[in-house]
Formats: structure tokens, C-alpha cells, sequence
């Protein structure tokens, strides 16, 4: 479906990523998780075709979310999901009006980005994604910004887009290692800049909290649970 | 909103373009057919046509470096077409043969373009544009200060800064016939640039991400503006501001869009100078002055106050 090889990625003279020959499939919800610079967002971007030498994938099939929700001009959360149609070619509207629906932006379409809360902002990103109806959604810290509620909600969007029909997969970078053991199908630990772990994430965990420097465990603190479906 | 602000820009200008046709100093009403050819046709031409390059140039450019500040003559190559009608003047090409003027602000601009897109590099990006076109500009000022202390009269002197205030009067269907096929030419380049322009609203990763190439958009923006501006700068001297303040104007009326400013950005501009070109030609009917201010004077005198304006919105 989507993959990444690559022998060493150097950037600013440092090497970034060293060994990966990272591949995912369809019906997939991949978490990259690691230590900040560990080269989750590298990997993505090796992914994305945007790495220098790397090919660029179609952009009508492939889609990619950086970190951050900047908009440089006070558009509207419509005219930013619209630019997902630009690999298209279309002004399709039904596409646009169905991911900003999808994102929790129905009643806010015509709302400037730049005066929305930067949960609001990220999901417009988000909205971006889906409406270029991609195979391959590569997002980089997709909660980030959003109230639990919200990243819950994310989430789960995610992992039902994965799963529809197993036409699709979903690769995102993800601190939250909570979120990554409850939707996530796969998880891949980065450390140093090489992949150290690769499996469930129930069996990844222990690895991805040794990269952390943090013990793991069942303790007995209470916390916030997902919405009961 | 946004097709009626359209209809309404493209209305003034139509109204501005034949109101430029019947005010003179000759008087008001239809003119004789000499008066009509020789004086006010080209004027009114140019005027749209050096607007709207700049109000299309100013919003290509603040698009495609996400930048509100950016200006066509950040880029420098409306310097450099200065700088080659000044050396004109300087060696008294001008005086001896008229079209060696707007000739050799031609080939200044052109110089300037293929200076620009050197400099700027192969891995073009916002920042080394920015940056080449600050180097660009510095370089013809400083060669145009040298050129102006060199003066070999201060008759010539006088005539060099003149010209440099920019101005349509006394310009011919020459001048129109040498400028108009480039900076028609940089319109329709400039024209299509408008979904990669959008592409770029998020960052240029996004928009590789979106299949846009960000090197190549910003150096086909880059000759298009060059184009455009360059060309207009060669026949009608440094008009400044119009392509700062244009887009700034009209986005509380069309969006913020990048790519939905382009043909609005294109009639403002075209309007505003047909309107400065106006006043200054009735300014010293109406205010009693010796002769007509400059029009880059006026085109900064008119577009300040709305530039103030705006900041004080955009303030929070």
C-alpha cells in the first residue's frame, strides 16, 4: 500500500533515520511512537515523498498532515477542506461538505480558520485530508490541540477509516500512547532514529515505554475513558 | 458579495478608463481625433495596464510568499528597468533617439529577471526569492545612486528624478505598442497561477503534499511578475504601492482565498491608477499647481490612509 526504505536520511548533517524498511497495508491503523526526534515525523515525511531523493506518491491517493495548523491567510474552514480537491482538479462541493461534516465542522464552514480554538483549526486541517478521499492518510500528531472528548472522537474516525472495506490506511504519529494502545492496529517504535519495536501495540508498549525512560504498568489512578458507544 | 464587489471593480474601471478619455487640459467632453490618439488613449492605456500588473503582481507575490508585506518591487526588477532608463538618460540615448528609453528599461527589467532567477538558485523557496529580490534591489539602487552623482548635468539630473516618480503623460501608442505584449504576456501567466497559489496557503510542504511544485510556482511567479511589472516600469518610470495596497483592499470584499484575488486584484489595480492617473492630471486645474504631480507620489498619497486602515482593523 505505502512504504519507506531507506539505508540513512540525513538532515543538517545528523543522521535522522538509519535502517527503515517500513511498509503498511491496507486496513491498517499504524502509530509511530518514540521520544521527540526519535524521526517519527522524518519517517512520515519519507512516506509522503517529501524527503529530498524520495518519489513523490500521487497526491489523489496519498495525503499527508504535518504537525501544526497554520493558515497564512483568514480562510474558511470550507475553503481550506476545498484545497484537498486541488490533486483533483475538481471543485467537487459533496466531498468537501462530507469531510468537514466527518470532523465536527458542519455548522462552521464559514468561519475563518484563524479565529477558530486550535482544536477547531486542527480538525479543519484534518477536514483537508478527507477531502482528497485518499487511500493513505499520513497525519502527524492529529490530536494535538483537541480536548479529550475530541481526540477520542479523532481517533475512532481513524480507525473506522482504516477498517471500511480495508481499502484504506491510516499511518499517524502519536505521543499519546493511551490513544495509540486503544486504536491503534499496529504500533511502530522509533528510538535514535531506528525502528525498535513493530507489533501490536499491546506488545509494543513495553518497548515504547523503555524509549520514554518510563516504567509501565496497571497502577490504580482513575482517568478519563472514551465515550460508551 | 463576491460577484457583485466583481461586476462593481470591473465597472469602475470601464467608467475611470472613459472619464481618462474625456478630462484633460484641452477641457472636458469629447476630444479632437489627435488629442484623442496622441495624448489620451495611451495614457489611459497604460494606466490600466501598469495597474492592473501591479494589483495582479502584488497579489501573486503575497500569495506565493504568504507574506501581506510583499510588494513587485521587492523583487528588484522594477529597479533594474529604472536603472537601464537612467543609463538611457545618462549617455543621452534618450534625448537622441525617444524609444531608447523604454527600450532600455526593457532590457534592464529583463536583465533584472534572468539576475533574479539566478541568484535565487536552484532549490527556490520563499525566503531565497525574498532574499535574492532584497539583493536585486539594493544592487540597482546603489548603481542608479552612482549614475545620479555621475549626472553629466544637472538638467539631466533634474529629468532622471522626474522620471523616477513615475508618470503616464506624454507617453505614446509606441510606448503602449513596446509594453503591452510583455505585460500581457505576464497576465496570462500570472492568471493561472491561482489553484497553486491556494496550494500554497497551508506551507510549501502541504503543498508538495498536494502535488504542487513550490520551485517551479514561485519562478514562473517570479517572470510573471517580472513581466508584468518590469515592462510597466520601463514605460512608465517607479509607480509604487499599488501592488502593496491593492490586495490588502480587496480581501474584506472577495475572501482571503490566494488563487480568488487574482482578477479582482488585476481590476483594482488597473482602477487605481486609471483614478491617480486622473487626478494628477487635474490637479493643477483644480488645486492651481505649475504642473502634474508624480503619479507614484499620488498612487502613495491615495493608497497610505486605506493601508493605515487596515492595520488598525487587523489589530487586536
Amino acid at each position: 500500500m505505502i512504504g519507506f526504505t531507506a539505508r540513512e536520511v540525513v538532515l543538517g548533517g545528523r543522521v535522522v533515520l538509519r535502517g527503515i524498511d517500513f511498509r503498511a497495508d491496507a486496513g491498517q491503523l499504524v502509530a509511530l511512537c518514540g521520544p521527540n526526534g526519535a524521526g517519527k515525523s522524518t519517517l512520515l515525511r519519507g512516506l509522503a515523498g517529501l524527503l529530498a531523493g524520495s518519489r513523490a506518491p500521487d497526491p489523489r491517493r496519498v495525503a499527508y498532515l504535518p504537525q501544526g495548523a497554520r493558515c497564512d491567510w483568514g480562510m474558511t474552514a470550507w475553503e481550506v477542506a476545498a484545497l484537498g480537491r486541488i490533486p483533483h482538479g475538481d471543485a467537487a462541493e459533496p466531498p468537501v461538505a462530507h469531510a468537514l461534516e466527518l470532523c465536527g465542522l458542519g455548522g462552521l464552514q464559514g468561519a475563518r480558520v484563524d479565529r477558530m480554538s486550535g482544536g477547531q483549526a486542527r480538525r479543519a486541517m484534518l477536514a483537508r485530508v478527507f477531502a482528497t478521499e485518499p487511500e493513505v492518510f499520513l497525519l502527524d500528531e492529529p490530536t494535538s490541540d483537541l480536548d479529550p472528548a475530541a481526540a477520542h472522537a479523532v481517533m475512532a474516525l481513524l480507525r473506522e477509516t482504516a477498517h471500511a472495506a480495508r481499502r484504506r490506511v491510516v499511518v499517524v504519529v502519536l505521543h499519546a500512547l493511551d490513544l495509540a494502545l486503544r486504536y491503534a492496529d499496529r504500533m511502530v517504535v522509533l528510538e535514535g532514529g531506528q525502528v525498535v519495536a513493530d507489533a501490536a501495540p499491546v506488545d509494543a508498549l513495553a518497548r515504547a515505554a523503555a524509549a520514554f525512560g518510563l516504567p509501565w504498568g496497571v497502577d490504580a489512578s482513575p482517568r478519563l475513558l472514551p465515550p460508551s458507544a | 458579495m463576491r460577484y457583485r464587489a466583481s461586476w462593481a471593480l470591473a465597472g469602475s474601471v470601464s467608467v475611470l478608463f472613459v472619464l481618462s478619455l474625456l478630462v484633460g487640459p484641452a477641457g472636458f467632453g469629447v476630444p479632437s481625433l489627435p488629442i484623442l490618439t496622441e495624448l489620451r488613449l495611451p495614457r489611459a492605456l497604460l494606466a490600466l495596464l501598469v495597474g492592473g500588473g501591479l494589483g495582479l503582481s502584488g497579489a501573486v507575490l503575497q500569495g506565493a510568499l504568504r507574506n501581506p508585506l510583499a510588494d513587485p518591487g521587492l523583487l528588484g526588477v522594477s529597479g533594474c528597468a529604472a536603472l537601464g532608463a537612467v543609463l538611457a538618460f545618462y549617455w543621452g540615448l534618450a534625448a537622441a533617439f525617444a524609444p531608447a528609453l523604454p527600450l532600455a528599461g526593457l532590457a534592464g527589467a529583463g536583465l533584472g529577471c534572468l539576475f533574479l532567477l539566478a541568484f535565487a538558485g536552484r532549490a527556490m523557496s520563499g525566503p531565497a526569492l525574498i532574499l535574492a529580490g532584497v539583493a536585486l534591489s539594493a544592487l540597482a539602487a546603489a548603481l542608479l545612486a552612482l549614475a545620479l552623482t555621475l549626472a553629466p548635468n544637472p538638467f539631466a539630473l533634474a529629468e532622471i528624478t522626474v522620471w523616477l516618480m513615475g508618470g503616464l503623460a506624454d507617453r505614446s501608442l509606441l510606448h503602449v505598442a513596446m509594453a503591452a505584449p510583455p505585460m500581457l504576456v505576464g497576465w496570462v501567466v500570472l492568471l493561472r497561477l491561482g489553484p497553486r497559489l491556494d496550494g500554497l496557503a497551508l506551507g510549501e510542504e502541504v503543498a508538495a503534499s498536494l502535488g504542487v511544485r513550490v520551485a517551479g510556482t514561485l519562478r514562473v511567479a517570479a517572470l510573471g511578475v517580472a513581466l508584468a511589472v518590469g515592462a510597466g516600469a520601463a514605460v512608465a518610470g517607479g509607480i509604487g504601492f499599488v501592488g502593496l495596497v491593492v490586495p490588502h483592499l480587496l480581501r474584506p470584499l472577495l475572501g482571503e482565498r490566494p488563487g480568488g484575488l487574482l482578477v479582482g486584484a488585476l481590476l483594482g489595480g488597473a482602477a487605481l491608477l486609471l483614478g491617480a492617473d486622473l487626478l494628477a492630471r487635474l490637479a493643477p486645474l483644480l488645486f492651481g499647481l505649475s504642473q502634474e504631480p508624480p503619479l507614484g507620489v499620488l498612487t502613495a498619497l491615495l493608497g497610505a490612509p486605506f493601508l493605515v486602515r487596515i492595520a488598525r482593523r487587523v489589530a487586536p
